[in-house]
């Protein structure tokens, strides 16, 4: 990749979401600002090879764009009236160098509680990141026609059932930005721990993910959760590189090399999770970048302060009292109280059969009845997960477990 | 943008369980709800409307009137009465199911017309 091209591919990355949100807000029609949106690109990349990169390329994008939309619709006669009433629109608001950013509008709208999460999530990677519906449904491992019929569906919907572009009032906030934030979690995770496929993770998505939640945190800096998860993305991202051998297999925290740990990744995760706490309104991101900050700044496996992590578990179930949490929280206390105190909790989930066909319910209670020499269970219980597993990468981690089970 | 309102009630067992002691509020009863909707003129009409029992479908086929007792299909959520509402986006259409007492024990089905 040339100069250019890495700079212009950083440009689209910056600036996609913010030329589309202009012209939803100038036109409301959402196919199209994602047409204006391509044609404005498509413009800079022949001009700016030639002339150079403007000073401001967002401003100059979402001009040339917000210009493109008013000439087609000036051209399609029909759309006039529309037109009309949009100019009496409030004027869209701009960031501190007058540039238009009306990208909050358009990721509340995106993940709206009348679309379904699976649009919400295919909507805010169209419209928001830039992804091209080929690469959407690459992604989620779907034929591109079912990811386009999802998001024109969506489309659809906002259009016709008034679905309003904007950021809610405050007495919706709440409950609006915890959907927002779970889309970007669930993008994040969906990369970090690929449900079913050949690799175990897919970092393109990581990489939407800590981009979009990078544009989070700053469009909302007084909101610590939207921080909170930046840290907890950050944090869990830079042991990537130690989360595979060099021929894909899974490999334990405790085992990984930390010097491959991205240091300055976790640092910077750490800082973030600091000024959020700072505001004092702890929520389940803020908690769960914590538990992530005590591994990742452990000098060494060993030196991981479980029993603070156990804590921090017991808060996070308070909040969010799911099995998955639970089950987390009994690895901790595992860890913190040793393998039997850890175990009584994982059986009582079992019983509650609140996880059954969760691969990793019978994964950790294996694991823990290895460490207590309880051979011939942990063997059934490798079983029993095997049966469950759908990535390949964590069936060999699981086989391999199971096979090392016969040495000891 | 106009929406009809669908008020439905719950499947039979699928009822909500008595709301957990710290919430307190109740919803308000239907009279309020009607009058305070008409005063902000967002209630254009509705009504309730009689059980699917008796219901009466028809449908035209080879140019012959097909008449059969019962509704147009057989959900367990039963349509209960219907009301068109007058509300500046889906948000405020939600806000305003959300205060119908029927939101609280069945729901709310927000259907907008078909414009363009």
């Amino acid at each position: 990749m040339t100069g250019f091209d890495a700079e212009f591919t950083a440009i689209y990355h910056a600036e996609w979401g913010r030329v589309v949100a202009a012209v939803i807000r100038l036109t409301g029609d959402w196919d199209l600002a994602e047409e204006c949106a391509q044609d404005a690109f498509a413009k800079a990349l022949e001009r700016w090879r030639h002339d150079g990169v403007p000073p401001r390329p967002g401003g100059w994008l979402v001009i040339t764009a917000r210009n493109r939309a008013v000439d087609r619709l000036r051209r399609a006669t029909v759309e006039a009236a529309k037109l009309r009433e949009v100019a009496r629109m409030r004027l869209p608001r701009a960031d501190e160098q007058g540039i238009p950013d009306d990208r909050l509008e358009l990721i509340f709208t995106c993940c709206h509680p009348a679309l379904d999460q699976d649009a919400q999530v295919a909507l805010t990677l169209r419209t928001l990141a830039g992804l091209t519906t080929a690469e959407i449904a690459r992604a989620f491992l779907l034929p591109e026609k079912t990811m386009a019929q999802r998001l024109f569906r969506a489309k659809s919907k906002i259009r016709n059932a008034g679905i309003p572009f904007r950021v809610p009032p405050d007495h919706l906030l709440p409950d609006r930005l915890a959907a927002v934030l779970a889309v970007v979690y669930l993008l994040f995770n969906e990369g970090y721990a690929a449900t079913a496929g050949r690799d175990l993770t897919r970092p393109d998505l990581t990489a939407e993910a800590i981009r979009l939640g990078e544009v989070l945190a700053a469009l909302m800096p007084d909101e610590p959760e939207a921080v909170g998860l930046l840290a907890l993305m950050l944090l869990h991202d830079a042991r990537r590189p130690a989360r595979t051998d060099a021929a894909g297999n899974l490999v334990p925290l405790d085992e990984q090399d930390r010097s491959c740990w991205d240091h300055d990744r976790i640092a910077r995760g750490d800082a973030l999770l600091r000024q959020a706490l700072r505001r004092g309104r702890p929520g389940p991101y803020q908690i769960q970048a914590a538990i992530a900050a005590c591994h990742a700044t452990a000098p060494e496996a060993a030196a991981t302060d479980w029993v603070e992590i156990a804590a921090l578990y017991g808060e996070l179930a308070k909040l969010t009292p799911t099995p998955v949490v639970e089950l987390n929280r009994a690895v901790a206390v595992a860890m913190a109280d040793g393998p039997q105190a850890g175990l009584a909790l994982v059986d009582r989930l079992a019983a509650s059969g609140a996880l059954a066909g969760y691969h990793l319910l019978p994964a950790t209670r294996a694991d823990l009845l290895r460490r207590l020499g309880r051979t011939t269970e942990a063997a059934a219980a490798y079983d029993a997960a095997l049966a469950l597993v759908r990535s390949d990468t964590e069936r060999r981690y699981l086989e391999s477990r199971r096979a090392a089970l016969r040495g000891t | 943008m106009k929406y009809l309102f669908l008020i439905c009630s719950e499947a039979p067992g699928n009822e909500p369980a008595p709301p957990r002691e710290t919430i307190a509020t109740q919803p308000m009863p239907i009279e309020e709800w009607v009058a305070e909707m008409d005063a902000r003129g967002a209630r254009l009409t509705g009504d309730r409307v009689r059980p699917a029992s008796e219901a009466t479908t028809v449908r035209v086929r080879n140019g012959e009137t097909v008449v059969l007792d019962g509704p147009y299909a057989e959900t367990k959520e039963q349509m209960a009465g219907f009301d068109i509402i007058e509300a500046e986006n889906l948000d405020e259409a939600i806000e305003i199911a959300a205060k119908h007492p029927m939101a609280w024990h069945g729901m709310i089905d927000i259907r907008p017309f078909w414009t363009e």
